[in-house]
């Protein structure tokens, strides 16, 4: 796996955390990822990143997991081992209704779980790097990923003058990523106000 | 800025008196051919569809301040945006008592054995079932009783608009305080009081003893859950229709995201209810239960009871379920207005079996009448948004309700 530098920013307030990344953004400089102490509104639009693809996801699996209810129940009490309970008909619709709604709901929250860990790359076997220890107590670490082109130096003067309390470089394996997520990033627009 | 006054359009007048012109029209044609007439069924039709909607639309506006209430409660803010509108819509329910009454009044004191069979002195006297319940299904409790809640509904909903008045005038710190806990005492007073009314013993009352003989415990959530999703539609219907006249600046997609999922929700939560009761009853298969699904559900009502399905759950819950469509204002529009008429439906399928059986007609009479309440509600619910500012300009939560975001 590929080395790759970054440069950190520590804000210590969302107040001076949101125009810097609009600053970041109208230079076009790419966002690794922002590490925040809690969940932050609003800031995935302002980093323009694209909207998760995993409710789709989580509604395939469940649509899987309908599916294999039906499909399963229909084959074993109409075709495999017919049997006569209550003198209900064999294909009894409204008794399977719970079973196919668990193995919905089973089916959608464990996919969504694995594809969630995949995304963003939680495993045991794992080895995040921790860009800054306060990142999980009371810092809010934006990470900037350098390129080529991109000049260090620039980058930690403008982190420095949006506001950062501690600017740093960081030389960090990029991990075991396979997908295109990382790598889509909306342009900057200027907000329209009506 | 947008308008802070509502003022009724020509455009909104003109349908609010087509729509009263037409129902106005079908009531006096009905009371001529149909409540005059001698043949029973046509008697039958009159009573039972001004039933049905007179009990219905009545729900369906009385939930806007159940959710003025539960969110009070909640203490939560976001709603404050829009929050003039379900305050409007509320001020419906003593007019729609009022009308529920005369119909109540018309059927118990009128001897309409056809749709409340427990009215028929004799046959009670000979029925054992009946019999047993009839401390219950009397028409002396059953007017005392509606009577109460209908004016305790109305009351203490005037109550809670009144004390919204106050947040039109600036507050100090301690008189906020003060604001919120009167809203506080009288939200739970209504909660408290729509549990017993709504929640449990009015549908029965007023729904369930059509089919006398059967009993649901679910039957009472069932037709809450009914009316309170088509009650947060016409709200949105409302919020989306002054978002599109300039009016209610601080809405945003924001709080429109947050209507539709109330939508959604209990659409699914509709089903839920549906569900157990269905299920419960078929896996069972006892007679004196499975009485009530047999019209409906081999018989003549077929068409209607699995229509009620795809309009109340399968399209809200496949339509709704995206994000981006409880943020567009066209997706909700178009899913409000199924919802409400898919829950008018199912108020027709709760009332029709039993009384008209298998002579059951979906024509003029139905539809004029639904043009009617919907003509009543544009005019009142006009009347009432231009009563007051749009916005509460000094209640407490504003800030929070601007600045929300899902």
């Amino acid at each position: 796996m590929a080395l790759k530098k970054f440069v950190v920013g520590c804000f210590e307030d969302e107040k001076v955390l949101f125009p810097a990344v609009e600053k970041v953004r109208k230079t076009g400089y790419k966002f690794h990822d922002i590490y925040t102490p809690f969940p932050v509104h609003g800031l995935d639009k302002a980093m323009g990143l694209r909207e998760t693809s995993l409710h789709t996801a989580g509604f395939l699996y469940g649509l899987i997991g309908t599916t294999t209810a039906v499909t399963f129940m229909t084959w074993v009490f109409t075709k495999d081992w017919p049997m006569n309970i209550g003198g209900k008909p064999h294909f009894a619709l409204p008794a399977w209704i719970p079973i196919t709604f668990e193995l919905t709901v089973l089916c959608a929250a464990v996919g969504m779980v694995l594809t969630f860990c995949y995304i963003c790359q939680l495993a045991p076997f794992v080895k995040k790097h921790t860009f800054h220890p306060r990142a999980t107590d009371d810092l809010f670490v934006m990470v900037i990923e350098c390129g080529e082109h991109t000049s260090e130096d620039e980058v930690k003067a403008l982190l420095n003058e949006a506001g950062a309390q501690e600017v740093n470089t960081q030389v960090a394996e990029e991990g075991w990523w396979i997908g295109r997520y990382d790598q889509e990033q909306e342009l900057y627009k200027e907000p329209n106000i009506a | 800025m947008s308008k802070q006054q509502f003022e009724i359009s020509a455009g909104y007048k003109k349908w609010t008196n087509i729509l009263l012109g037409a129902g106005v029209l079908t009531l006096a044609l009905g009371v001529f051919f149909l409540a005059m007439s001698k043949d029973e069924v046509a008697q039958t039709r009159f009573w039972a569809v001004l039933l049905q909607n007179s009990v219905f639309f009545l729900l369906v506006v009385n939930a806007s301040m159940f959710f003025i209430c539960a969110t009070t409660l909640a203490m939560g803010g976001w709603q404050m945006a829009f929050r003039r509108v379900p305050e409007a819509i509320s001020s419906l329910v003593p007019v729609f008592s009022a009308l529920a009454f005369l119909v109540f009044a018309g059927i118990i004191f009128g001897d309409k054995h056809t749709i409340y069979h427990w009215l028929d002195k004799e046959h009670v006297a000979h029925d054992p079932i009946l019999k047993g319940k009839s401390a219950f299904l009397n028409p002396k409790f059953f007017m005392i009783w509606t009577i109460i809640t209908m004016v305790v509904w109305s009351l203490v909903g005037a109550k809670m608009r009144k004390l919204s008045s106050q947040a039109d005038e600036p507050m100090s710190l301690e008189e906020s305080k003060k604001f919120i806990w009167n809203n506080t005492v009288w939200g739970a007073i209504f909660i408290v009081f729509f549990a017993l009314t709504v929640a449990s013993t009015i549908p029965w009352l007023w729904l369930m003893s059509i089919d006398a003989h059967w009993y649901s415990t679910m039957y009472s959530w069932y037709t809450f859950v009914s009316s309170f999703v088509a009650g947060m539609s016409l709200v949105a219907l409302f919020v989306i229709y002054l978002k599109n006249n300039d009016q209610l600046g601080y809405v945003t997609e924001e709080h429109l995201h947050d209507l539709g999922k109330f939508m959604f929700a209990f659409s699914v939560f509709w089903t839920y209810l549906w569900y157990s009761q269905f299920m419960l009853i078929w896996y069972a298969n006892i007679p004196e239960e499975t009485v009530y699904f047999k019209p409906r559900l081999e018989g003549p009502y077929k068409v209607i009871f699995f229509l009620n399905l795809i309009t109340n759950f399968a399209v809200p819950l496949l339509l709704l379920m995206r994000s981006g469509a409880k943020r567009s204002f066209s997706t909700v529009t178009v899913l409000a207005i199924l919802i409400i008429l898919g829950h008018w439906m199912d108020f027709y399928q709760m009332v029709m079996p039993g009384t008209m059986h298998e002579h059951y007609s979906l024509g003029w009479f139905e539809f004029g009448i639904l043009a009617l309440y919907a003509g009543l509600i544009m005019f009142f619910v006009g009347k009432g948004l231009a009563k007051k500012p749009l916005i509460a300009k000094y209640h407490p939560f504003i800030k929070e309700s601007t600045i929300h975001h899902t």
